[in-house]
This record gives structure tokens, C-alpha cells and sequence, in this order.
């Protein structure tokens, strides 16, 4: 096991390196100037020339992209020539755009794309597997057709309308939710966690609506199929309990799927729901990286970028270590 | 102790209803084994299951009598059902591997079976796994227990399977094809096993199976099936020397022979009957060779009778009515 961790852990170092690269080369064939960008309205071809010089871009492609990679081993220096400023590790360069540390803004936004992700996750993942066992239990009868008939629907609301129709009627409408607010970060804040669940609320709903969609069909397939095993007509000619039955041996049997499935989403979710963000206007990860990317922000894009991956390769890893702990048969090796 | 009375099961399917069991007739005192035999389809897993009481709470039809030491187990509910499966009646199924669950070490899948039934600890539950899993036969009982279905080799696995099965002595053990999925050599011991822990608890054995070698090593007496229907029962030796049923002849005459000059089997001719249409006549009337010497098209065109004359029973017109040829002597 421990072998096994630590052989994961460098190819996710080394994935890593191969998504910085890639998206560091991406950036050389973008459209924006940067230094045209950072260096405002009125702006001379000199200035624009000092700006070059001092965000580093006038170095070549190679020696940019070590300058980088020496962010993450150790503190390094920023700015003009003779105005040099230490950066900090872990040093992700600063904004072109505000001149702001990448570390700390990342650090700033990470905690909004975290609550929006744990609701939604913990929302999504009781409603969807609940829905979608109670399904498989009712298979063919009215309850199954109308949650897998809601399902359906679900899954082709787009996050952008079913964010605007929640906005609209419980926001402007009803007026029973306050608008999202920047104020609050976490549950642990002044707000507490009544003021943390309200803001975000419907932000989750948003999400919850999709995925569980996606959540129902996959517990219900596969319930129904664990339903079907041999080892299911053993447990009941044993003479075990329904409940013992469907969950002791049912679920447990059928949970390995949804186990991969919700990993790799929350993998997915922690690198910034980009359009949730944008429509209930979470200043989070996703928010950060999309204002980033049509500036033409390269420190910027660059951390976000290598954090959703190192999300989704983390969770990956998580995935596979859980598959050990549900399955015996994985152990063995 | 047991007694099926006319039993039917149909399952609703999308093309109409599938008459998997069309009045079928069992009966199985204490202490005794009866082979339950007859090619794919014929009912014999659907009986044991509907025994098991498997159908309840599902979409299946059923209609006639099972009756246990004078319960109906027909009228039980699901509940009431789940005090005799497991305690009263226990299953072997014929493939270990797929009937055990995965995630589970053998040896709680044990304990779980008894302590449903039994009050007791965990470690007293372990205890008695460990226990049954000596009886039955597994070396190192003791650490065994701890291991999962996949690292049993298929022999020990449908050990643990029949130590299942028996961990809280049941009156009557279901074995659905127990040897089935498995080595020959392993078949024969695990046969041995059953009668020596048939022999121990005197409990009542109904051996589900295709093998007829199996039947006449193992049972006193034979039902065979066909179409969902008990076309013929008798004991093992009336069965093997006097078969009565048309059908039965062809599934003696179809057994390959150690002594025969002639290599070829003896098929019998036609195909299983379509379950989701079934003749108004004798379910075997259009593969059976003996139908035209009935007269007036009764085969065709009647449902023949369980005809009973003292422990011997077959459902045939021209049995009924003597048309048949007497029967040769098959096998040595």
C-alpha cells in the first residue's frame, strides 16, 4: 500500500509538470499582450517595452517557463531589473493584471469554491443515491418511472437557467434568500453556519439538480443490477432482514461505481465551477481563472490551472485507495 | 414434511406470460432425498425457489400448495417466510463463487446466517462458523475464516456454501445443482459430503440436477420434470429399470453407456416446449414417438393426470391406458 502510494504520488508530480507545460506553451500562441494589458490606456511603445522587461516576458520561452518552475522549489525574485522583489514559496508569480501574489490569491478564492463544492457534493449525493436506490426498489412502478422521468429532466437543465429561474424566484421573487454575498467564506465565520447554508443555497441547488440527475441513473442502474447477483437470492434465503439485504449486502455491493464517479466530480468541482460561479457571483476559483484567462493573465491561469489538476489527480488517487477498502479482491495485490 | 400440491408459477414478460411451472406435484418425507431432474427449463430451479418462498413480493403468479410440517407457505407473508429460510429450509446454489458475497469474509457470511436466527454474540457466532467449517471439511478452520469467497479454491468455496446452508441445522436442504459448476473429482466429494451431513442431521434433501449418474448415486427417489410439470416419480431403482413416461425412456435412452458398442447417444427428438405457449394437450405430446398410439388425438388435445399406482406416479395417456411397449432394460 504504502509502495503503491508513493508510486502514485510521482506520477501525479510528473502529470503535473506535463499540465504546467502545456498550458504555459498554450499561452505563447494566445492572442493577448500582457504587457500591453498591465500597462493601461495611455501607453507608449516604451512603456509598454518597460512593462515587458519587467513582468519577465522579454526573456526567452525556456527560461520564463524555469523561472516559474523555481516558484514552486523556492522563494524567487520578481520585477524590474534593480526593483527586484522576493517572492515567497510558494511563489506562483504575481497578477499581470493587479499585481497582486497568486498564492494569496488563490488562498483568497480557494475557501469560496470549497463551500460552494462541500454543499453541493453532500446535497447531490444524498438526493441523487437516495433517489436512485428508492428507484432501483420500486423498479417499473409509478415512483421509479416519475424519478427517472425528473432524472431526464434534470440532467438537461443547463446550470445557467436553473441558476437564473432560482435566482429569480427566491431571490427576486419571493425574496425568501438574500442575494450571494462575497462577506462569507466559510461556515466557521460570523455568519455561522445558518448564514454560510443560506448564501450558498441556491448556488447548490443549481448543482445538485444536475448531478443528482447524473447520481440517480448511475445508483439506479446499478442497484438494480446488484439486485440481480446470486449472492442477493443467497442473503435472502438466509432468511436476513429487507434492510439487511438491501444494505448490508446490496448496497455495499453496488457503491463502487458511484464511489469513482463522485471522486472524480469533486476533483472536477475543487478546480472552480466556472459558470455557477459566474451566475451567482462567487468570487471562487472558477471566477478567478475565466477573469484570468481574457486578460491574458498568465500567473494567474497558470496556478489555477495546475491546482484543478492536482485536484483531479489527487481525487483519482483517493478513488483508487478507496476501490482497496470497499473491494477485498483489490487488497490482495 | 413437504408437499407440493398442483403448483404453478407464471412471470409476466413483455411477449405475455411465461408458464414456468404448470401444476407441478412433490412429496419429500423426513430424512429422505428426492433428485429433482430434468433438462434446462423444466422447472426444477423455479420449484426449489418457489419452496424457498423466493417469489414472494415479486411480479411472478403463483397458485397451488406448498405445505411444510403443516404451515402453508403459499399464505405466509415475507416476514413470516424469513423464520423458516435459513432456519427450517436451507439453499445450496450451483455456482459458489457468484452466491457468496464478495466483500464478505466466508466466515461472517457463516455467523450472519445463524445469528438471524440465533441470539447470540458475534464471537459466539464466529465461533460456530469456525465449527461448521471443520465439519465440513476445511483444513485450518480456524484461519479460513478470516479468508474471502475468492481466495477458496471452487471445491472449498461450495463447502462453505453448504456450511452456510446447514449452520442452523434446517429440516430440509434445497441443493440446486450444487456440483454443477464444478471439477469432477470435487463433485464426487462434495456429494459424499451432503449424505454424511444428511446422514448426521437427518434432514431432508432435495437434489436439483441434470445428472441422472448423480441421482443414482445419491437419491432414494426421482421426480422428473417437464414443462413445469412432475411427469414422473418413482424410486431410483423403478426409474433406471421400469421408466414409464415417454419422456423418461428418452432421457435413459439418451445416457452414454460404459458397456455400449454403439457410440452414438440417442437424442430425444424436438425441442423443449415454449413456456409462453403452451399445447392445451400434453405439454410432451409433439417430441413424444408414442403419441399417434393413442387414440382419438386425446394426447394432443387432453392434459393427462398424475396417475399414481402405489409409489410409482407418471403422467401419460398411454401409460394410463397401457398402449406403451414394455420397457427394456437400460444401462447395466
Amino acid at each position: 500500500m504504502i509502495g503503491f502510494l508513493f508510486r502514485r504520488l510521482g506520477a501525479m508530480l510528473i502529470l503535473l509538470l506535463v499540465v504546467s507545460f502545456i498550458t504555459f506553451t498554450l499561452f505563447q500562441f494566445g492572442p493577448a499582450d500582457p504587457a500591453a494589458a498591465s500597462c493601461g490606456q495611455e501607453c507608449t511603445p516604451e512603456r509598454v517595452e518597460q512593462a515587458r522587461i519587467a513582468l519577465g516576458l522579454d526573456k526567452p520561452f525556456f527560461v520564463q517557463y524555469l523561472a516559474f518552475l523555481s516558484g514552486l522549489v523556492g522563494p524567487r525574485m520578481l520585477g524590474a531589473p534593480g526593483a527586484e522583489q522576493v517572492c515567497a514559496w510558494p511563489c506562483l508569480g504575481k497578477s499581470f493584471q493587479t499585481n497582486e501574489n497568486v498564492t494569496d490569491m488563490i488562498a483568497n478564492a480557494l475557501p469560496y469554491t470549497v463551500s460552494l463544492t462541500v454543499g453541493a457534493v453532500v446535497l447531490w449525493t444524498v438526493v441523487g443515491v437516495g433517489m436512485g436506490l428508492f428507484a432501483a426498489l420500486r423498479k417499473g412502478k409509478l415512483a421509479d418511472r416519475l424519478i427517472v422521468g425528473a432524472a431526464s429532466f434534470g440532467v438537461s437543465l443547463p446550470i445557467p437557467v436553473t441558476g437564473l429561474v432560482l435566482l429569480l424566484v427566491f431571490v427576486g421573487t419571493l425574496g425568501w434568500l438574500p442575494f450571494t454575498t462575497n462577506a462569507i467564506r466559510s461556515p466557521f465565520g460570523e455568519a455561522g453556519f445558518f448564514g454560510w447554508t443560506t448564501n450558498y443555497l441556491l448556488a447548490w441547488i443549481a448543482l445538485a439538480v444536475l448531478f443528482s440527475a447524473q447520481y440517480v441513473r448511475i445508483t439506479r442502474n446499478n442497484m438494480i443490477e446488484t439486485f440481480s447477483e446470486d449472492f442477493m437470492r443467497t442473503a435472502r434465503a438466509k432468511g436476513l432482514s429487507r434492510g439487511t439485504i438491501v444494505f448490508k449486502h446490496g448496497v455495499r455491493a453496488g457503491i463502487t461505481p458511484i464511489v469513482t464517479m463522485l471522486g472524480l466530480d469533486l476533483g472536477a468541482m475543487l478546480g472552480g465551477a466556472v459558470l455557477t460561479e459566474q451566475i451567482f457571483s462567487v468570487p471562487g476559483l472558477g471566477f478567478t481563472a475565466v477573469r484570468a484567462a481574457t486578460s491574458g493573465d498568465l500567473p494567474v491561469t497558470m496556478a489555477i490551472t495546475m491546482l484543478a489538476a492536482f485536484f483531479i489527480i489527487l481525487f483519482n488517487v483517493i478513488v483508487d485507495v478507496s476501490y482497496a477498502f470497499i473491494d477485498p479482491r483489490v487488497r490482495v495485490n | 414434511m413437504l408437499s407440493v400440491k398442483n403448483l404453478s408459477v407464471q412471470f409476466p414478460t413483455d411477449d405475455g406470460m411465461v408458464a414456468a411451472l404448470n401444476g407441478m406435484d412433490l412429496q419429500l418425507h423426513r430424512g429422505e432425498t428426492v433428485g429433482l431432474v430434468g433438462e434446462s427449463g423444466s422447472g426444477k430451479s423455479v420449484t426449489s425457489q418457489a419452496i424457498m418462498g423466493l417469489f414472494k413480493e415479486t411480479r411472478a403468479k403463483i397458485s397451488g400448495e406448498i405445505t411444510f410440517e403443516g404451515t402453508d407457505l403459499l399464505a405466509l407473508s415475507e416476514d413470516r417466510m424469513r423464520t423458516f429460510r435459513g432456519k427450517k429450509i436451507g439453499m445450496i446454489f450451483q455456482d459458489p463463487l457468484s452466491a457468496m458475497h464478495p466483500f464478505y469474509t466466508v466466515g461472517s457470511q457463516i455467523a450472519e446466517a445463524y445469528r438471524v436466527h440465533n441470539k447470540v454474540s458475534r464471537k459466539a457466532a464466529k465461533q460456530v462458523a469456525i465449527d461448521m467449517l471443520a465439519r465440513v471439511g476445511i483444513p485450518d478452520p480456524k484461519k479460513r475464516v478470516d479468508n474471502y469467497p475468492h481466495e477458496f479454491s471452487g471445491g472449498m468455496r461450495q463447502r462453505a456454501m453448504i456450511a452456510m446452508a446447514l449452520v442452523c441445522e434446517p429440516e430440509l436442504l434445497i441443493a440446486d445443482e450444487p456440483t454443477t459448476a464444478l471439477d469432477v473429482t470435487v463433485q464426487a466429494q462434495i456429494l459424499d459430503l451432503i449424505s454424511e451431513l444428511q446422514a448426521e442431521t437427518n434432514s431432508a434433501v432435495i437434489f436439483v440436477t441434470h445428472d441422472l449418474g448423480v441421482v443414482a448415486q445419491l437419491c432414494q427417489r426421482v421426480v422428473v420434470m417437464y414443462g413445469g410439470q412432475c411427469v414422473e416419480q418413482a424410486s431410483v431403482r423403478e426409474i433406471f429399470t421400469a421408466p414409464s413416461h415417454p419422456y423418461t425412456r428418452g432421457l435413459m435412452a439418451s445416457m452414454p453407456h460404459l458397456s455400449g458398442e454403439d457410440d452414438r447417444l440417442t437424442p430425444i427428438p424436438g425441442s423443449p416446449p415454449a413456456l409462453l405457449d403452451l399445447p392445451s394437450g400434453c405439454i410432451f405430446a409433439d417430441r413424444c414417438e408414442f403419441a399417434a398410439l393413442v387414440p382419438d388425438n386425446r394426447c394432443q388435445n387432453e392434459r393427462p393426470q398424475l396417475l399414481v399406482t402405489g409409489e410409482h406416479a407418471a403422467r401419460c395417456h398411454g401409460h394410463e391406458m397401457s398402449l406403451l411397449p414394455k420397457t427394456i432394460k437400460v444401462g447395466a
